[in-house]
């Protein structure tokens, strides 16, 4: 046993997803991003007991991992929805009427941006730009983009996600 | 040879997804099968206006390009055309045998980045190969390190990724760096919000990024490469990954490309949502699993860059832009353009523009070329008001510049700037003021933090601008936004910081009236900042339809039937949908 996971033989967090990313990283140059991405691909934000635990088999100070978790808009250390969804406020959808967009799906849902549904289903989000400008205005649902939004159309495509 | 059946392809890049192209692909399997035809997969085609795209290539060789084919109307496509061999006028976008309503879109392209764009099956390489891909490759590693950077400096080829660098000079600068280890190094990362050329590319050509990446690696001795894409962008990440896999094993990368002992690694990084990565020193930064926090050059990353090694830093359309310069030959290359910005640039067409999408115009051709011609002018038939280039770092340019030539020196000149290749149109519903407020706003919460200029001078001229729109602006508020803007340009450590004040600057220089207007006046002339408007019914005009007081959220309208209504201000919130609303035009902004 070595000693990292001595300290946490404990704890009921399963670190099993966290070392088999470590694992998977080693040797590689620049990987703090990455290894971050992975860790919260698995648990869908960055729980601190797995920084913690990176950090000590990384030999690296959590406050460097903490800068870099930070930094990028792309981590989170709260968890998140089931679904999360992205509206776009970049130029080409301000100028269509992506505020409207916000709007309306912030009515539906009841929460406000970077706020998560209480029922855990969505978390709703800002992001500058999807790169679907030419369907503007646009959001993103996990990975899949919906373009040329109306407000109206909001209710319909929810749906498809509320079960 | 000529083909025996017809060949349909259909547009699968994100935005022809999302506007349901999938489906419309899943629809066409079967019902092409009986035919014994297999749809092909293509990228963008560049027409987002009216995607989803699907186009029926006759065994002749006609191109019928067919618009908003939703899954519904594929049916009608296979019986009409396929089977019945009449093409269906009424989705017809472009043919090349017919004139349509759309031929302007492509009469002043000059596809040459984008010519197997919409054309190839990004996820084969074989596709790629079919239309002489590799072959650059194959041609530049003939030649010494010296004559391959020769080439690219003869094609007079500039940087898109904004500053315009000439690139044959950067490739020499890091041919001649000392250093047995070198990389090669693509920013992907696209972060001008309006700009989606480099995902158009990446997701519709991959190999030519890494075809161009790799000439890049045998001319500067790299044996090691990155492509940092931002992570909003995962199907071009799939695609690009899928693509270095097969160009691996079909010995276009890797270890003995084509047989000789020239390696190079290539590697994907993704970004994780942080515009200021897109500068070089910050994106070089984040490579290496840092804050992506820029650092003030020299050293330049050609000298000192990844892991304090020489480095290559190009954007996608620029590596994109390098097969095309030796297919061609850099002569031939460079007889497009003008005489300083030489090739052609490709635009993303968006926000209140007829025509949305991609269209590549040879540099030189003027604005109002790109937005009227290519573009076939302004939504609803508006009025012009301004069009802004370069993102957050550029500028918007008013309608007496249209016939500005869009190269990269007139344009800095006007006091915007190429930047990444992004034109957001705005019309008369847009306010100058709001817009600037809209960039800065972006740039401020984007600013990395590390130096002073850029953290606290945005900070305060984001606040002036938040309190002119909110109709509490000062006099002296437009001289003092002028006194910061300049002096953050002229000493914030980076590029971001450095343009940041553009948008403000540019609006300033171009549409000061309309400043002075929410200054003085109190008035928004575009009805956008709510604080300066009022909704006002024209009793004259009214004829008590009611449609009005009842779509109100705020029951903010009162009045009987038949009768003339009115807004109580105290009430109204000022969300507009009365006006939308109004059938006799009878609500106006005062
Ligand atoms: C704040 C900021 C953001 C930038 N974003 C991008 C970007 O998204 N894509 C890009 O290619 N270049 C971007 N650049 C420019 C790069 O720093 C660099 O000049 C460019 O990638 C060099 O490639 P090129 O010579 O091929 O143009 C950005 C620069 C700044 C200052
Ligand atoms: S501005 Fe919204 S997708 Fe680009």
């Amino acid at each position: 046993m070595t000693e990292a996971q001595k300290c946490y033989a404990e704890d009921p967090f399963d670190y099993g997803p966290v070392d088999e990313i470590l694992e998977r990283f080693r040797g590689e140059k620049g990987t703090t991003i990455p290894i971050l991405q992975a860790i919260q691909e698995v648990y869908g934000y960055l729980p601190r007991q797995a920084l913690e635990y990176a950090a000590k088999k990384l030999k690296t100070p959590l406050s460097r991992i903490y800068g870099v978790a930070t930094f990028y808009a792309q981590f989170h250390l709260q968890p998140r929805g089931e679904n999360i969804i992205r509206v776009c406020q970049g130029t080409a959808c301000h100028v269509r009427g992506g505020a409207k967009i916000m709007d309306a799906l912030k009515d539906q849902l009841g929460i406000g941006v970077g706020e998560t549904t209480e029922d855990r289903k969505f978390t709703l989000e800002s992001v500058a730009c999807i790169g679907a400008c030419g369907l503007a205005p646009v959001i993103m649902i996990n990975n899949d983009t919906f373009g040329r939004l109306t407000p109206e159309k909001i209710k319909e495509i929810l749906k498809n996600y509320q079960d | 040879m000529e083909a025996q059946t017809y060949r349909v392809r259909v547009g699968l890049a994100t935005c022809g997804i999302a506007a349901g192209a999938s489906k419309t692909y899943d629809k066409l399997l079967p019902l092409l099968a009986e035919h014994g035809i297999v749809p092909e997969r293509t990228g963008c085609m560049g027409m987002c206006f009216s995607e989803p795209l699907v186009e029926v290539i006759s065994p002749a060789g006609e191109t019928f390009l067919y618009g908003n084919v939703t899954e519904d109307k594929a049916e009608i496509i296979v019986e009409q055309h396929i089977v019945g061999g009449k093409p269906v006028e009424d989705l017809l976008v472009l043919s090349n045998v017919k004139e349509t309503e759309n031929s302007h879109f492509m009469a002043k392209q000059e596809r040459i980045l984008l010519s197997h764009m919409g054309v190839i099956d990004p996820e084969s390489i074989e596709s790629y190969l079919a239309y002489d891909g590799y072959k650059a490759l194959a041609k530049a590693m003939q030649m010494s390190s010296e004559d391959v950077i020769k080439e690219v400096q003869k094609s007079g080829l500039r940087g898109r990724g904004g500053a315009g660098f000439p690139t044959g000079m950067k490739w020499n600068f890091a041919y001649q760096a000392k250093g047995d280890k070198k990389y090669v190094v693509c920013n992907a990362d696209e972060g001008d919000p309006g700009a989606f050329m480099d995902r158009s590319v990446l997701e519709g050509n991959p190999h030519a990024v890494i075809e161009g990446m790799t000439i890049a690696a045998y001319a500067i001795g790299a044996d090691e490469g990155y492509i940092y894409v931002r992570a909003e962008y995962p199907l071009a990440i799939k695609r690009l990954r899928k693509a270095i896999k097969e160009a691996n094993e079909h010995g276009y990368l890797g270890n003995k490309i084509l047989g000789t002992d020239f390696c190079f690694q290539l590697k994907i990084k993704e970004g994780a949502g942080a515009f200021v990565c897109g500068e070089e020193t910050a994106l070089l930064a984040s490579i290496e699993g840092e804050r992506g926090i820029p650092r003030p050059r020299p050293p330049f990353p050609a000298t000192s860059g990844l892991w304090g090694k020489p480095t290559l830093l190009n954007n996608v359309e620029t590596y994109a832009n390098v097969p095309a310069i030796f297919r061609l030959g850099a002569e031939q290359y460079s007889k497009v353009g003008t005489e300083r910005s030489k090739g052609t640039k490709v635009f993303a067409l968006t926000g209140k523009i007829k025509k949305t999408g991609l269209a590549e115009v040879p540099m030189g051709i003027t604005m109002r070329e790109i937005i009227y011609d290519v573009g076939g002018g302004v939504q609803d038939d508006k009025e012009f008001k301004a069009v802004q280039i370069g993102g957050p770092s550029g500028g918007c340019l008013p309608a007496e510049l249209l016939d500005l030539p869009v190269d990269y020196d007139s344009l800095t000149a006007a006091g915007a700037m190429m930047g990444s290749g992004g034109l957001v149109v705005m019309d008369e519903t847009t306010c100058m003021v709001d817009v600037a407020k809209f960039f800065l706003t972006f740039t401020q919460s984007e600013s990395c933090g590390k130096c002073t200029p850029c953290r606290e001078g945005t900070k305060r001229m984001l606040e002036i601008l938040e309190r002119i729109t909110e109709g509490n602006g000062q006099p002296g508020d437009i001289e003092t936004l002028e006194e910061l803007g300049e002096a953050i340009r002229d000493s914030a450590l980076c590029g971001l910081g450095q343009t940041a004040p553009n948008p403000v600057l540019s609006t300033l220089r171009y549409f000061r009236h309309e400043y002075e207007e929410h200054i003085n006046e109190g008035k928004c002339r575009a009805g956008v900042c709510t604080n300066l408007i009022t909704y006002y019914i024209i009793p004259e005009k009214c004829t008590g339809c009611t449609l009005c007081a009842r779509n109100c959220p705020v029951n903010a309208i009162s009045g009987e039937r038949k009768q003339p209504h009115v807004i109580d201000p105290s009430v109204c919130i000022k969300c507009g949908v009365c006006m939308e609303k109004c059938n006799f035009d009878a609500i106006i902004l005062k």
